[in-house]
């Protein structure tokens, strides 16, 4: 077993607190031949300065240092593409730095920016993420998603990443779905909800009014993952400025106090020695005594069945921002439902339901906007952008996304944000006849799960209103 | 096109490579346009050959071809992974990072191996090599502490499924695809061509 120090396991502290001042973002789509990545990150940057009634040049001016999430170089076929974005956003010569950490460089971008503002570096920092996918044809783009994995151990078998998760997605589907029809629908019903939510986005990619059947009658990529239990591949970009206090009411009377965590795991699943589970602050070790005996193969801890990168980073992040149950404290998350599968582990990972029960977060109605069963809000809404799902999977701009759409419910601007007709039209979509307000009435507390991979890095973004912060009692 | 004219090799000599032939074919762009015959861009094509070093793993890919296969042991007295065994091969203890003593694992993988967790794809990505549909396994072995990822090439995985390594004896590609699994029992003469049972 693996044991780690006090010094290891330290709640991360900061000098001072960190603000969300606004943020903005791009059309997202599978393609977008007409715009070089320079012109998508202009168009997320101007979203930001207009939510908060400044001009870009004007916000331009408090910004004191860059960070940029671009996951994908070779995707481009740009090194240093950072470099080209700072230029093109006429920002030099403030110091800036590019961020690469898989699936999650979104999230692991935004960590950096806290930081820096936490530490009293910079007073007001851009982190803007971006992705380029559509520059090579899908499958040379799965190949180099693979290069991601361990080159010498896993890219050679198959280039092709989704089967290097997927097998975690066999081993969670036999022991902890125990190969159940109905935990097979409850998969089902997470495309469904957050495809549907898409349609009310006019950002997103892949909007549908689907149903439990269309999924389970979708062609199998990898059993029992089909298409649509799988993301998009996307191009786009999205930005968020951080601010410590008197900045941030310089720019805006209404920031967001926010706390970015990150943690870890090894690129090949199963390639630590085991471990205790790491408790957060609504478990006890009492709870998983018997977890083995219940599901049988589940004890292995992380091994196949969870993602250690993301526990670690709710284990930092709750006890930073002072959550003590993620169900009882936030009001919605973003989750990085890259399938659905990875969706419901995740659940159990960050502690909205224990190891072993997070199909019940689905089949309770507590992930919806609207508890089907009840009629009433969703106890704790998930994935109303779309998610990965629906929305968007343009790597570098992903956990920025996820965050802006969070903020947006608490700042109680997410229908200004999502309804306006010009948006609709400027992006070339029809807005649905149907289109419904999601916002999350009174929101004051939020997450965005930002993910990599087989579960090499997970950041946890938790942004609160700061008339609503939590005790921290740890 | 396969550019295999010439193709690029290279040997080290006093501890330098030595490239010999073509690590790169020039082709022209081409331009995109739309379907009105506006420019959209250029495509850029390129045929590169990268080297890559083995260093400590590289004995464990060139026994792969003699039919064993290695792993490593923290044998460090002050470590607390000390007697821990790693597959995939770790070069030095992820703990302690003293570096690991190597063993055969052949044997062990032969009476021990099951399938921890598997999947079958017909996906691949570009630069694929192996048949498809692919079928992923996982593979656990007693008294080693992590799991090796492979392919099996003969039956249907399931998770408990006792399976034995075969390896590419014949002309092997001194990569992992060298290293493959068939459920326990298979014969010879089913194994894919070039591979034995080692």
């Amino acid at each position: 077993m693996i044991t780690f120090s006090e010094k290891q396991l330290k709640i991360p502290s900061m000098s001072r607190p960190v603000f969300l001042v606004t943020g903005g973002m791009s059309k997202f789509d599978r393609a977008i031949p007409e715009k070089k990545t320079e012109e998508l990150v202009i168009d997320a940057f101007t979203e930001a300065a207009r939510f908060i009634g400044k001009t870009p040049a004007e916000l331009k001016q408090y910004i004191h240092s860059a960070y940029y999430g671009h996951f994908a170089d070779h995707f481009g076929d740009q090194l240093l593409g950072e470099a080209v974005i700072h230029d093109r956003l006429g920002l030099d010569p403030l110091g800036n730095v590019g961020i690469k950490t898989g699936g999650a460089t979104g999230g692991s971008t935004l960590w950096e920016a806290f930081k820096t503002v936490a530490s009293g570096y910079s007073d007001c920092v851009l982190a803007m993420g971006w992705e380029r996918m559509d520059e090579v044809p899908t499958d040379e783009g799965n190949h180099y998603i693979a290069s991601a994995a361990d080159k010498d151990w896993e890219t050679p078998l198959g280039h092709i990443y989704t089967g290097y998760y997927a097998v975690m997605a066999q081993k969670y589907w036999q022991v902890f779905g125990k190969s159940e029809d109905s935990f097979r629908v409850t998969m089902a019903e997470i495309a469904v909800k957050n495809r549907g939510y898409a349609r009310m986005n006019p950002h997103a990619q892949g909007p549908k009014k689907i149903t439990v059947d269309d999924v389970l009658s979708s062609p199998v990529v990898a059993y029992p993952l089909r298409a649509l239990d799988c993301c998009l591949m996307s191009v786009g970009a999205a930005c968020a400025i951080l601010c410590d206090e008197k900045t941030a009411y310089e720019l805006t009377d209404n920031p967001l106090l926010v706390y970015v965590a990150a943690g870890s795991h090894t690129l090949r699943v199963a390639d630590r020695r085991n471990m205790a589970i790491p408790l957060l602050p609504n478990e006890t070790a009492e709870q998983y005594k018997d977890l083995g005996e219940r599901f049988p193969g589940g004890d292995r801890y992380p091994g196949f069945t969870g993602f250690l990168a993301a526990r670690m980073a709710a284990y930092y992040g709750y006890r930073m921002a002072g959550v003590t149950d993620p169900t009882e404290d936030l009001d919605l998350v973003e989750l990085h439902d890259a399938f659905t599968i990875s969706d419901i582990q995740t659940y159990e990972d960050i502690g909205i339901r224990p190891y072993g029960e997070g199909r019940t977060y689905v089949e309770s109605g507590d992930c919806y906007h609207t508890n089907p069963h009840t009629g009433k809000p969703g106890k704790l809404p998930a994935n109303l952008s779309g998610g990965l799902l629906g929305n968007m999977h343009a790597v570098g701009a992903t956990g920025i996304m996820q965050a802006i759409e969070v903020a947006q419910h608490i700042w109680g601007r997410w229908a200004e944000m999502h309804a306006d007709p010009k948006k609709w039209e400027a992006f070339g979509r029809q807005k649905p006849e149907d289109w419904t307000d999601l916002q999350v009435k009174g929101a004051r507390r939020g997450l965005a799960i930002s993910h990599a991979g087989v579960g090499s890095h997970v950041t946890a973004t938790i942004i609160v209103h700061p008339d609503h912060q939590l005790e921290r009692r740890f | 096109m396969r550019c295999t004219e010439d193709r690029g090799t290279v040997k080290v000599i006093n501890g330098r490579y030595r490239p010999t032939g073509k690590f790169h074919y020039i082709y022209e762009h081409s331009p995109i346009f739309d379907e009105n015959g506006k420019l959209m861009g250029i495509t850029n094509p390129r045929d590169v050959t990268h080297i890559h070093a083995y260093g400590g793993e590289a004995q464990f890919f060139e026994s792969l071809g003699k039919g064993k296969l290695l792993g490593t042991r923290c044998d460090n007295p002050h470590c607390e992974a000390e007697g821990s065994i790693f597959m995939p091969f770790r070069i030095h203890c992820p703990d302690c990072l003293a570096k690991n003593t190597v063993v055969d694992l052949t044997e062990t993988a032969r009476k021990s191996a099951t399938v921890h967790t598997f999947m079958i794809t017909e996906r691949t990505g570009a630069f694929n090599t192996l048949p498809t549909p692919i079928k992923f396994v996982n593979v656990e072995f007693e008294g080693v502490c992590t799991i090796l990822m492979g392919y099996l090439s003969v039956g249907e995985p399931e998770i408990g499924m006792r399976v034995v390594p075969i390896f590419k004896t014949q002309n092997p590609t001194f990569t992992i695809l060298d290293l493959s699994w068939v459920p326990a029992g298979t014969k010879e003469a089913d194994l894919p061509e070039g591979f034995t049972f080692g």
